[in-house]
């Protein structure tokens, strides 16, 4: 016999009914949860912060990529190219001033962006207690679903490349090396050109859902302007993963020396 | 005739363990609906002395949003439509189906396969209303509604609050949900007065009730039986930033 509530009215428990059990169910009123009243708190105020932080990225994407490619037209191109970055506004401004800025800029973006996506994982798992034992993908992209560790794995990657190419930390030449020369050593070592170029189709693929979502989070797509904003997104996603993967393959196939 | 070997999440209430239990059903008809096949299923177990299998349903036309079922890993099964409308002319003889409830932090089961979704009442009470003076109705005409806007917002009321899209998100999220409410009063003139206060207390409701955020996947919108749209989450949104910039409180 099984009553949810003592209060059901199918819940006959003993009277004897020759044809067996009746499964009544009633919803017990459940205790009302108190919302959080800061503005942080909603999930929709983190999507935010993850968007306009995810666009800051982009343009600095787009403006690295453009950078990288001065490889195409040699060392010394490269190599001042880096120096004017740390150069600009001079004299009125001190020496990398514009590049700290800029550094400070996506190192907060990179941070709330990194912030938001922690907090709503984890509001996600609170979602779903008790998980599927079957559960089918229905229209879901591959590139929606790994957005999270796809995420993850990149930021292990900016870690790795500010170290092997900023810094010269790991790099096979050192940090007593031009920019140019990094970045030649780096990409003539087959491991290191694999991993960065799965980095950056991972990158693709974060970008390709990443454009999509921002838009749909700051309230900027419907049903007309959807096939515009999915295409927005590949042709980004795309743009950048081609522009960076051309100097380290480049270099691999010994283009650039 | 068809028969079949079901697979059902049995669990007595909310603080027991569940499991998967197998059943076969006989004397299937193609034109069952699915909730009849379930119906034939729990006659058979009467009979034979045991518990019959718990689910919600009421309408079984449709429009109620009582009944949903996880079917094969799909919310409400392999058509768009509620599980009442779900016809067994949409399996195969012998097909094995696995049956499960609506899984959410904010869906507690109560018995097998019937969820507690009364979070959902709560997010309706915490803003889904507008306040307007009861008695005899206005003449429909005094306020008109561009053809547009009244066409959007019906699309977003045709939602029956079944918690499909919650069942389907791979973030437990109630947003399509709740998007469908907040975009449904704030498409009509009735509901501007407290259209900024409406979405800031519905999206804080539905993060207090266990629901995950959205991640702009589109699960929701693809299992949906009334085909609610995305781009109301995209309203939800655009009106919770509006309401931020006018200067309203997220408030309980």
């Amino acid at each position: 016999m099984s009553c949810v509530t003592v209060r059901s009215p199918g819940c006959h428990v003993g009277t004897g009914l020759t044809f067996g059990p009746v499964a009544t169910v009633t919803t017990q009123p459940a205790q009302r949860r108190a919302p959080k009243t800061g503005r942080f708190d909603s999930s929709v105020v983190k999507k935010t912060v993850m968007a306009v932080s995810g666009i800051i990225m982009i343009l600095y994407l787009l403006a690295h990529m453009v950078g990288n490619l001065k490889a195409f037209s040699g060392a010394e191109s490269f190599n001042s190219y880096s120096g004017w970055i740390r150069t600009i506004g001079e004299p009125a401004l001190p020496t990398q001033t514009v590049l700290w800025i800029i550094r400070l800029v996506l190192l907060a973006a990179v941070v709330l962006h990194f912030w938001a996506a922690i907090s709503l994982w984890r509001q996600a798992r609170r979602a779903r207690p008790v998980p599927y034992v079957t559960k089918k993908r229905v229209q879901q992209s591959f590139a929606s679903r790994t957005v999270r560790w796809g995420g993850l794995i990149l930021a292990l990657f900016i870690i790795w490349h500010i170290l092997d190419l900023t810094l010269g930390a790991v790099n096979p030449v050192g940090h007593d090396s031009t920019p140019y020369d990094r970045l030649v050593a780096s990409f003539s070592n087959i491991p290191i050109t694999l991993f960065y170029v799965v980095s950056m189709v991972l990158l693709g693929l974060h970008l390709r859902h990443g454009i999509f979502a921002a838009t749909q989070t700051l309230g900027q797509t419907n049903k007309k302007r959807e096939r515009a904003v999915n295409g927005l997104a590949y042709v980004v996603a795309g743009v950048i993963t081609v522009g960076f993967l051309l100097v380290p393959l480049s270099v691999a196939f010994g283009l650039i020396d | 005739m068809m028969s079949l070997t079901l697979r059902i999440w049995r669990q007595r209430d909310r603080t027991k363990k569940g499991k998967m239990v197998t059943y076969h059903v006989t004397d299937v008809s193609p034109d069952m609906s699915f909730l009849e096949m379930l119906d034939v299923l729990n006659e058979k177990l009467i009979l034979d002395g045991d518990d019959p299998v718990a689910f919600d349903h009421d309408c079984r036309e449709g429009i109620c949003g009582s009944c949903g079922l996880m079917i094969n890993g799909i919310a409400h099964g392999p058509e768009q439509a509620t599980v009442c409308q779900l016809h067994m002319r949409s399996f195969s003889d012998g097909d094995v189906l696995d049956i499960e409830p609506w899984r959410a932090g904010g869906f507690p089961v109560v018995k097998d396969l019937a969820v507690d979704r009364s979070a959902f009442d709560r997010i309706i009470s915490a803003g889904g209303f507008i306040s307007a003076p009861t008695g005899t109705a206005p003449e429909a005409h005094s306020t008109p509604v561009p053809k547009k806007n009244s066409d959007a917002a019906f699309d977003a009321a045709t939602c029956i609050g079944c918690g499909a899209c919650v069942a389907a998100c791979p973030n437990g999220s109630a947003m399509l949900f709740t998007a469908a409410k907040v975009a449904h009063l704030g498409l009509m003139p009735q509901g501007q007065p407290e259209r900024d206060t409406r979405v800031l207390k519905m999206v804080a409701q539905q993060d207090a009730e266990d629901f995950g955020g959205c991640s702009n996947i589109g699960e929701c919108s693809a299992v949906c039986p009334k085909g609610i749209s995305m781009e109301t989450i995209s309203r939800l949104n655009h009106d919770l930033l509006g309401a931020l910039r006018a200067g309203a409180v997220p408030m309980s």
